[in-house]
């Protein structure tokens, strides 16, 4: 593990700075407000930083969802926009020629809601918006040099800069009144392939930030400064060096180097320990795993890092050896729960490989490992430390093996979500199948995601599953109709509700409790993971379809 | 009655199933995995990355440059640039190779040798700067026929054998677990012949027949407190509504609330479905081995 602290000035600037006091100096958002839980305002990517998605707001209820209704709708141009003329964007930056046209892209990520403003970010466009009609405040578009455009997962706002990631690979740091932009700096090389989606996460003065690679190369978090841009540690998931941990996972450095582990979805913050746990990707090759025998760490593997220094505190490793592309980086979760009666500082992650796992986040000691996909059938056994051992004969083989989930996982990027008061954590539950044929022969394996044929030949049923997060026994599971299911995460409220999309083109309320299904409303399939916040006293909820926005209140 | 109705529907629907579901057979190659050829009409701008977007390079200046490949390169980094016999590492994965724009990395390199990071080295070759350049350009040219997501350049077309099953044992497992709905003088009379691809066979019987225009429609069965039942081939379903059209054509929707009205899908997929947490891969590949010997 190669962690290269460029900075350390900063140690534990989080709870010592008098921020409120200086926030409200230069406006905008005081970092120190983060630490506070989900209420009124969205200020950051899951709301506050346990990854829990648990809003404290209790006007709309089990009793009165029903009367949930439309503020106000907005749809916004995803796609290339004139960048000249009436409707040109407000500002416009970016690297490239502005010859690369984008397509139309869905909201896929987390929209923050500070004071009158929301923030609403696709590939390489970032909006403000007001927060009571929808109406454009500013709209910042970044020219690229190309990379897939495949989401954008949110921007961080830290004091009065909001800061995103460009498909391209830079981070962008824009004035959070007037979008006109402060700096951008490159974060990861576009001639090595590496593309941009997440979004950062703002921990006192670090930004976090990860990026993502299909072409076989090594995975890493990095902390920058958010006043400057400037890069202060990075973190490396994969071996760099003969003498990194790890090393005797993998064959060889070189296939370490190549080894893949991106960090590409943001994950939680626990301020005790100063831990930020995340998730890391697939390793690489991802489906011909022959010329990485080994379980691949730091791939696939829950992490924590001092925010401070990038170093590794501990890990647990949720997919060894993965070869279905099966990336570990869904958000984890910070429980504040009891195990055997005594409470405990635990995470809790639903990976996309369909096992469930709950730790102590503050040791990584391993407690529970369930299988929450219904038909997940890659795994032999679980091991002695909690991991799945994945059985050889599920990887992709020539005649074809019948393999559980399909690629895109029993649950993926989409946000899920932990209720306190009911104890459960919500998640999507996919359960595709697809046959893997092997068709690179070749002995050195192929490289990226080639390699093989994956053809998709059904599905075991889809579903809403509300976990029991102490022992990941399933407590309630609402199955969706045929063809439901997928890609909406989760929003779960004080008003005892779970909010996310049936995938047949409904926004939908469960009760949290008994997963009684009590509200709907037909707006297209959600793209993103619902959103509540109070204005003017009044809780709204806030959705994404495509690139239709969506703003429900309750008078 | 409602079971008389559902199978006159089947009878309607099932000369339909059959020709789509061969029609789409006959169209179902997989699309190529986006390698140069995939591309070749492709405006170079809004190729993905800097690699791809380079404009094409000096044909005399490539192909000289293959031949020295061949002749100094070749034996530690392979034929097709990803790593040879004698451990010369992958270059269409290199970060050096993929970060060099005119040679500024990779001409040192080769000229100089390099120490590896895991102890191996390389040795310096004996090229003039003038070939070393053509070696450059060709594997720029190579980088720039790469696949999506990181694969590497479409290869030669690979027949693979997926054959690896019993067909005898195959027979026995279709004897039971299949023979209450298909019969190999029936439905699938020939079909080893209809599919010959061992390959396509296998994913149309597990999948349980054609993609979507190809699939038999679903019968859905509407029942309220009042009322005849009202069976039509279902259109959509979800926990709000279902929406059907009636054997006559009519346009059918029902509100559902929880069980109210009942609502019973017949879906002939559904017994595939159900099948497919049960089988082994060792089934699949028997009964694949025995529909290829239904000629």
């Amino acid at each position: 593990m190669t962690s290269q602290p460029v900075c350390l000035v900063l140690a534990v600037a989080v709870v010592v700075v008098p921020a409120a006091a200086l926030a409200q100096e230069r406006g905008g958002l005081d970092p120190a407000s983060l630490l506070e839980p989900l209420k009124e305002s969205w200020p950051t990517y899951s709301g506050d930083y346990s990854g829990r998605r648990y809003s404290g707001l209790t006007q709309v209820t089990r009793d009165n969802v029903s009367r949930l209704t439309l503020a106000w709708t907005r749809q916004l141009n995803t796609g290339m926009p004139a960048l000249e003329g009436a409707n040109a964007p407000t500002f416009i930056g970016g690297e490239g020629t502005g010859e690369f046209a984008i397509g139309s892209q869905r909201i896929k990520g987390s929209i923050l809601q500070v004071d009158d403003l929301l923030y609403v970010t696709a590939p390489d466009h970032v909006w403000a918006l007001d927060v009571r009609d929808g109406g454009e405040r500013w709209h910042y578009f970044w020219k690229t040099r190309g990379g897939p455009h495949i989401g954008n997962r949110g921007a961080a706002l830290w004091r009065d800069s909001l800061i995103f990631e460009t498909v391209d690979n830079y981070l962008v740091s824009l004035d959070a009144r007037t979008g006109e932009e402060r700096w951008h700096t490159e974060i990861a090389s576009f001639e090595e392939q590496y593309f941009s989606t997440m979004a950062p996460i703002v921990v006192g003065d670090h930004l976090l930030v990860g990026t993502g690679n299909d072409l076989d190369a090594p995975g890493f978090l990095q902390s920058f400064d958010p006043a400057t841009g400037a890069l202060r540690w990075k973190f490396y998931t994969v071996p760099m060096s003969p003498d990194d941990p790890g090393i005797d996972t993998w064959p060889t450095l070189d296939a370490a180097r190549h080894g893949g582990g991106q960090v590409w979805v943001p994950g939680a913050y626990d301020p005790e320990t100063n831990y930020y746990i995340f998730g890391t990707g697939n390793p690489t090759p991802g489906y011909t795993g022959i010329a990485r025998l080994g379980d691949n760490l730091f791939t696939c593997t829950l992490i924590a890092v001092d925010v401070d220094t990038g170093e590794m505190a501990w890990y647990f490793q949720t997919s060894p050896h993965d070869t279905h592309d099966w990336d570990s980086a869904q958000t984890p979760i910070l429980i504040d729960g009891v195990i055997d009666g005594v409470p405990r500082k635990l995470v809790s992650t639903a990976a996309r490989n369909g096992y469930f796992f709950t730790l102590d986040r503050v040791t990584g000691e391993h407690i529970v490992t369930t299988r929450y996909g219904a038909t997940s059938n890659w795994a032999s056994h679980i091991r002695e430390n909690g991991s799945p051992n994945p059985h050889p004969a599920k990887e992709a083989i020539i005649p074809g093996a019948l393999v559980s989930p399909v690629e895109g996982g029993v649950a993926n990027w989409q946000p899920p979500a932990f209720n306190p008061d009911t104890g459960l954590f919500y998640t999507q539950e996919n359960n595709g199948f697809n046959l893997l044929y092997l068709t690179e022969l070749d002995p050195r394996g192929s490289m990226g995601l080639g390699g093989k044929d994956r053809i998709t030949v059904g599905s075991g049923g889809n579903a809403l599953s509300a976990i029991d997060y102490r022992t990941g026994e399933t407590v309630w599971r609402h199955a969706w109709p045929i063809g439901g299911g997928g890609g909406a995460g989760v929003l779960t409220t004080a008003g005892g509700l779970v909010f996310t999309g049936d995938g047949s083109g409904n926004f939908v309320a469960f009760d949290a409790a008994d997963g009684d299904l009590l509200w709907h409303t037909r707006i297209g399939n959600i793209s993103n993971a619902p959103q509540t916040y109070l204005i003017d006293g009044r809780q709204h909820v806030l959705v994404a379809s495509g690139r239709q926005l969506y703003a429900f209140v309750m008078y | 009655m409602r079971a008389r109705i559902i199978g006159r529907m089947r009878a309607l629907t099932c000369v339909a199933v059959v020709l789509t579901g061969v029609a789409v057979q006959v169209g179902a190659h997989a699309a190529p995995a986006g390698g140069g050829a995939a591309r070749a009409g492709q405006d170079r701008s809004q190729r993905l990355y800097p690699a791809l977007q380079r404009p094409p390079g000096d044909p005399e200046l490539i192909a000289r440059g293959r031949a020295l490949y061949g002749i100094n390169c070749r034996a530690c980094h392979g034929l097709d640039l990803r790593g040879g016999d004698l451990g010369g590492p992958n270059l269409l994965r290199s970060q050096l190779v993929l970060r060099d724009q005119q040679g500024e990395e990779m001409l040192p390199v080769i000229r100089d040798g390099q120490s590896g990071a895991g102890g191996s080295s390389m040795p310096p070759q004996p090229l003039s700067d003038a070939d070393i350049r053509a070696v450059v350009e060709y594997i720029h040219d190579v980088l720039g026929t790469a696949s999506r997501q990181g694969g590497p350049p479409a290869g030669d077309e690979v027949e693979l054998d997926i054959l690896v099953g019993d067909a005898a044992a195959g027979q026995t497992y279709f004897a039971t677990r299949c023979a209450s709905c298909h019969s190999p003088t029936g439905d699938l009379q020939g079909i080893g012949a209809r599919i010959p691809s061992a390959q396509q066979l296998q994913n149309t019987w597990v999948r349980g027949g054609a993609r979507n225009a190809g699939r038999p429609p679903v019968i859905v069965t509407v029942t309220r407190s009042s009322g005849e039942p009202v069976v039509g081939w279902l259109e959509r379903l979800n926990d709000f509504l279902v929406v059907l059209t009636e054997p006559d054509g009519r346009h059918r929707s029902f509100s559902r609330d929880g069980d109210t009205p009942v609502v019973e899908v017949d879906d002939p997929m559904a017994a595939h479905r159900e099948m497919l947490p049960l089988y082994s891969d060792t089934d699949i590949h028997n009964v694949t081995a025995y529909l290829v010997t239904l000629q």
